[in-house]
């Protein structure tokens, strides 16, 4: 039986139950009711948290960029965003002509729900988490699948070529650097055995920050690159393509795709921490899960604002800069990693299984740390040539003389050539 | 029964759904369509706890296949104002021959032996992690798995050959 002060989210849950299974409610209709009712306090919840977001977001900018931020309406400014939202309520809703009705209002609520959903298989603490899915990993990466149709749905709908030409651009780049993270995200999957994030933060006896750095490290890249944030911020290139495939709506719709924005920011925070920093593990969270929270909000903090540090000062890659980084070098790097891992961590598996628990997660976690120190010094050569150190080392063959006309046919006098 | 509602309800949204990527009128419609009634698919297979299997069905399906087929019709010409007939003139053998395979189908499940199980029961959890090992073991389906593999990898790296064009005074 949980307690109150200790796990106050078990108490209710339970009590909740309790109280509709007292009334004569058969036990599918009371899990039924009490997933509808989670799902809507954790919406809304994460939808209200999105309010103090906006302003520790803006506040950190304007410190990072050497500016005050917000701080007029309330004691440092943190009821501004309260304030732009009942702007943003208040605004008119202007829908262009031609657009396609249902698919340019779908759009927003698309974006930002498939944020949320990501915030269904977080473990927040040891007890309170909305499922706990075995593929919960798996249905992150779905998840963020959707995101990517709000954007091509929002770009499509809006029957403007900017807008079109925004969404082409958004997508080419989720879709790239997805590539990279899936595989990063299989580290963690690959070291605990599970792709439940349940377990996932249960195995950590060792943070996988240590165990898999560079996987950590190319999460953290790509999903800055997902959230589509400076420096990858080239989605909404105002001085190319005015402000991308939002760039037709106005009102609470274009609110709602920020909304959107600046809960993705977190909520890859979040999903870093639960996978590479131990989720809500920490001293004495087993027994009082209210202190997982806190621990996971301590990282989450730490996690979101090196996210913000760089938003804030990094320039905007040119397109093809990010198409190089995300190429040429992360997603070799995150292959070669995977490979490495997964041949040093099945390679080490019997002479470690001889050993005492303690010295086994030691020398485990050594063995894993040289794999990745290793393989990024091997791959030292490639990210030279793909920073365009050094020149690209020729592998092809010389050509060679093949059957064909020395001189291609001359378009003929008068005709198109 | 609030169970049995919620199945008819999605069974009938990915039926229609399915129907109307056939008749929709414009071709980014239909694109559309067809990422609902897939998606109406994953829902089913939620329904019978098989959420390996919907995750998956919306991964690929929604966050890859739907998108480039997105990706083709925007880039076709001329998608808006699509205003010819629905239908070809051979459509009733394409119905025909759907209809078989269909039968085919229906015929060829009634005769395993997991046909008449209702939903509710959900998968043995043990299979999936059995349904990984046959596929890497080389007395089941090892060899089938790798050709795909290299099918895939063919296609990949044909695409890039295709994509990448040739250079001046090159090959």
């Amino acid at each position: 039986m949980p307690v109150f002060p200790s796990d106050p989210y078990g108490f209710l849950t339970q009590w909740f139950n309790n109280l509709l299974l007292h009334q004569g409610l058969p036990e599918t209709t009371v899990r039924l009711i009490s997933f509808a009712v989670g799902s809507l306090i954790l919406v809304l919840g994460s939808l209200l948290f999105c309010l103090l977001l906006i302003w520790a977001e803006r506040k950190i900018g304007g410190r990072v960029q050497d500016r005050l931020g917000p701080n007029r309406v309330g004691p440092y400014g943190i009821v501004q965003a309260v304030a732009d939202m009942m702007k943003i309520f208040t605004k008119e809703f202007v829908t262009p002509a031609g657009v396609d009705k249902v698919v340019y209002n779908l759009a927003p609520v698309l974006s930002v729900a498939a944020v949320i959903m990501i915030w269904a298989v977080i473990p927040f603490t040891i007890t309170f988490f909305g499922t706990d899915l075995n593929v919960g990993v798996l249905y992150i990466v779905a998840v963020g699948g959707l995101a990517e149709m709000g954007i091509v749905m929002a770009g499509w709908g809006s029957n403007n070529k900017f807008a079109l030409l925004g969404a082409f651009r958004a997508v080419a780049q989720l879709i790239s650097y997805e590539v990279p993270m899936v595989v990063a995200l299989l580290l963690p999957v690959m070291l605990s055995g599970s792709m439940k994030l349940s377990e996932i933060v249960r195995s950590q006896d060792v943070w996988y920050i240590i165990t898999a750095p560079v996987a950590a490290a190319i999460f953290f890249i790509t999903s800055l690159a997902e959230n589509g944030r400076a420096p990858f911020d080239l989605m909404e290139a105002e001085s190319e393509i005015v402000a991308g495939f939002n760039v037709e709506y106005s009102g609470l719709k274009f609110g709602f795709f920020f909304v959107g924005d600046f809960l993705h920011a977190f909520t890859i925070a979040l999903l870093f921490s639960v996978l590479f920093l131990g989720g809500w593990r920490g001293p004495a969270a087993d027994q009082i899960p209210i202190l997982g929270f806190f621990y996971l909000g301590i990282k989450t903090a730490i996690v979101y604002f090196f996210g913000l540090l760089v938003r804030f000062s990094l320039p905007r890659f040119r397109i093809d800069q990010m198409m190089n980084l995300n190429w040429k070098m992360l997603t070799p790097l995150s292959l070669g990693i995977l490979i490495a891992t997964a041949l040093v961590d099945k390679g080490s598996a019997n002479l470690l299984s001889s050993m005492a628990p303690t010295a086994r997660l030691i020398v485990r976690s050594i063995i894993l740390v040289l794999a990745n120190v290793l393989v990024v010094w091997s791959f030292s050569d490639i990210f030279d040539v793909a920073l365009g150190k050094r020149p690209r080392p020729v592998v092809a063959l010389e050509p060679r003389p093949v059957a064909r006309p020395e001189q291609p046919p001359t378009p003929t006098e008068g005709g198109t050539p | 029964m609030i169970l049995q509602i919620f199945f008819l309800i999605v069974a009938l949204v990915t039926l229609v759904s399915a129907f109307l990527v056939v008749t929709a009128r414009g071709l980014m419609h239909s694109a559309l369509w067809l990422v609902l009634a897939l998606f109406g698919v994953a829902v089913l297979f939620a329904f019978l706890e098989a959420s390996f299997f919907a995750v998956v069905q919306v991964l690929v399906y929604i966050g890859a296949i739907a998108i480039l087929i997105i990706f083709a019709v925007m880039l076709t010409r001329r998608t808006k104002d699509d205003s010819g007939a629905r239908l070809i003139k051979g459509w009733w053998v394409a119905m025909l021959a759907s209809l078989a395979l269909f039968a085919g189908l229906v015929v060829a499940m009634s005769t395993w032996p997991g046909f008449q199980i209702g939903p509710g029961a959900g998968p043995d959890p043990a299979i999936l992690p059995q349904f990984g090992m046959d596929l890497v073991d080389p007395n089941k389906y090892a060899i089938p798995f790798e050709v795909a593999s290299i099918l895939l990898l063919a296609a990949l790296v044909g695409a890039i050959y295709i994509a990448a064009g040739r250079k001046e005074g090159k090959g």
